[in-house]
């Protein structure tokens, strides 16, 4: 039996996560509500009806960030639970394809959990227009979900398979996810600055090396985390 | 045999170690802008400089440990990040008392190198319990060595990312003394970044010796005595040392 | 020769010193208790060494 096309069983395979996240509805729901519930808080918390510069870039990605952890945790569970894995490793199938798979189907998750969270944020918390913004912010999560997706395959794959991988799973990704965080809050500033300013290009560049060097080392170790 | 070099390098540690210290404190001259203060200096960036060396080895011999599945090169790795742990609590605990003594507070956010090293101890903090968290040996040690390589790569992005983002703010105070000294001071630093490194490099084969000596006293206790009750094996953080047994 | 002032300075530059002592020799203390736990199973050790091979004698070479 020959190996499958890479894309053929990629498709399977981010087919079946998305699949069985609609069903059960495990990650997504939890991670949008966790985001605007966090938008609440930080209303209470800073005691401020509405936030713009640097503040409101703040308060948005450190929401975001915790929302994603959540749904790192989740995303190699059913898989370890179920025996997935090793179903996996006994078909012919290129192994970098689950790495891929799993991937894009965080990135899913995190484009869901903006389509709520952003206009949560807006609505709630921003107080200059999101409009003039919306474009940079758009390019700024695109990145910025690229580098959470990378770090949180590797560090769900990680973590999955210890004995206190609920623990150990934040615990590795929020200080490798800190410089996402950084470089998106100092991108994302200008834009929500009461008189808008241009969108930084330097940490456009900053993230977009970081989630390219991550995504290459995740490449090259993943096989190595996947055997038994 | 990781003891036989140990006493030529302790010693030759330990006369750097003494020199630097001499020379710190009769030789170099008094920062003129900062004062007797800025001798911490010497220690705090070293000693930052080794440790982010250290974790990086700790790196490298990961990828060996994944390219040549010898647990050796896993038992190195392991000894090399837990040195480099050590020495970082030193470099947060010296820029903390020099923070204290140059801006009032013990912390400041202005220093990238203290800002960057939080970071950095917070993630490599992880590695004992990931370790510890996983039974299997074999997967133990493999797991670790993916998480060493890709801390290890973080290591130097980070670094740089955090001087970016600190350098736009105010301006670097520590990280801005070590470009530009003056003579005797720069020989004082490079000495004083040899010294540590030798130091580093003695505790590393310091901890070695002492992990291959007790991987062969297993070896030799399974070898004599076969009825004898066997310690039972504990899960630990440290990587088996009933693999290494018998090996040179 | 640089003089050593004795101003506010100093007790700092002795404390960050002293914190790198303190941490080899804290670290060099544990590595102690590695090592004499190592002595003591080797005496063991060699003890039952020699009970495997000369069980008659009630000697020790120790």
């Amino acid at each position: 039996m020959s190996a499958p096309p890479t894309r053929t069983v990629l498709a399977a395979l981010l087919r079946k996560d998305l699949r069985v996240e609609l069903r059960s509805f495990e990650s997504v729901p939890a991670m949008a509500l966790f985001s605007v519930t966090t938008f609440v808080l930080f209303h209470f918390g800073l005691r401020q009806d509405s936030l713009s510069g640097d503040l409101a870039s703040g308060v948005l990605w450190v929401t975001l960030l915790f929302a994603s952890v959540l749904g790192i945790n989740r995303l190699f569970v059913a898989d370890a639970e179920q025996g997935g894995f090793d179903g996996f490793l006994l078909s012919p199938a290129d192994r970098s394809a689950l790495l891929l798979a799993k991937a894009l189907a965080l990135l899913a998750y995190l484009v869901v959990l903006e389509l709520v969270a952003v206009p949560a944020f807006a609505l709630l918390l921003l107080k200059p227009s999101i409009g003039p913004a919306l474009p940079g912010l758009l390019v700024v999560l695109a990145l910025a979900d690229i580098g959470v997706a990378v770090i949180g395959t590797l560090v769900g794959a990680l973590a999955v398979r210890t004995r206190a991988r609920d623990l150990l799973g934040p615990l590795l990704s929020l200080p490798m996810l800190v410089p996402v965080v950084l470089g998106a809050a100092r991108a994302t500033e200008p834009l929500f600055a009461t008189h808008a300013g241009a969108l930084p290009l330097r940490w456009l560049a900053i993230l977009a090396l970081y989630d390219l060097v991550f995504a290459l080392i995740a490449f090259a170790l993943f096989d190595f985390l996947l055997e038994d | 045999m990781y003891g036989k070099r140990l006493r030529g390098l302790a010693l030759s540690t330990f006369a750097a170690l003494t020199l630097t210290l001499a020379l710190v404190l009769f030789w170099a001259p008094n920062d003129a802008y900062l004062g007797f203060l800025q001798k911490i200096f010497y220690i705090h960036v070293p000693l930052a400089i080794v440790t982010l060396c250290g974790f990086i080895a700790g790196g490298v011999m990961a990828i060996q440990h994944l390219r040549t599945r010898d647990p050796r090169w896993d038992m190195r790795s392991y000894v090399a990040i837990h040195i480099s742990l050590v020495f970082g609590v030193g470099v947060l605990i010296t820029g903390s008392i020099w923070a204290k003594g140059a801006w009032g507070h013990w912390w400041v956010w202005d220093e990238p190198t203290l800002v960057s090293f939080l970071l950095i101890m917070l993630l490599y903090a992880t590695y004992q319990p990931l370790r510890f968290a996983i039974e299997d040996p074999e997967r133990q040690a493999r797991s670790a060595s993916v998480f060493a390589i890709v801390a290890g790569v973080f290591v130097p992005i980070n670094f740089a990312i955090v001087r970016l983002s600190t350098a736009y703010v105010h301006p670097r105070t520590l990280s801005n003394i070590s470009g530009n000294l003056p003579g005797r001071m720069q020989v004082v630093f490079y000495l004083a970044v040899v010294s540590v490194a030798l130091l580093w490099v003695t505790l590393w084969r310091y901890e070695m010796t002492s992990k291959h000596a007790s991987a062969q006293l297993r070896a030799l206790k399974r070898l004599l005595g076969g009825d004898e009750d066997e310690a039972p094996a504990r899960r630990s953080a440290a990587p088996s040392v009933t693999h290494l047994g018998g090996v040179r | 020769m640089a003089q050593l002032p004795l101003h506010t300075a100093g007790p700092y530059v002795a404390a960050a010193y002293i914190v790198f002592v303190a941490l080899i020799l804290l670290y060099v203390a544990i590595m102690a208790g590695k090592l004499s736990r190592i002595e003591r199973e080797l005496g063991e050790l060699t003890e039952l060494a020699q009970r495997t091979r000369s069980p008659g004698d009630g000697q020790d070479a120790l």
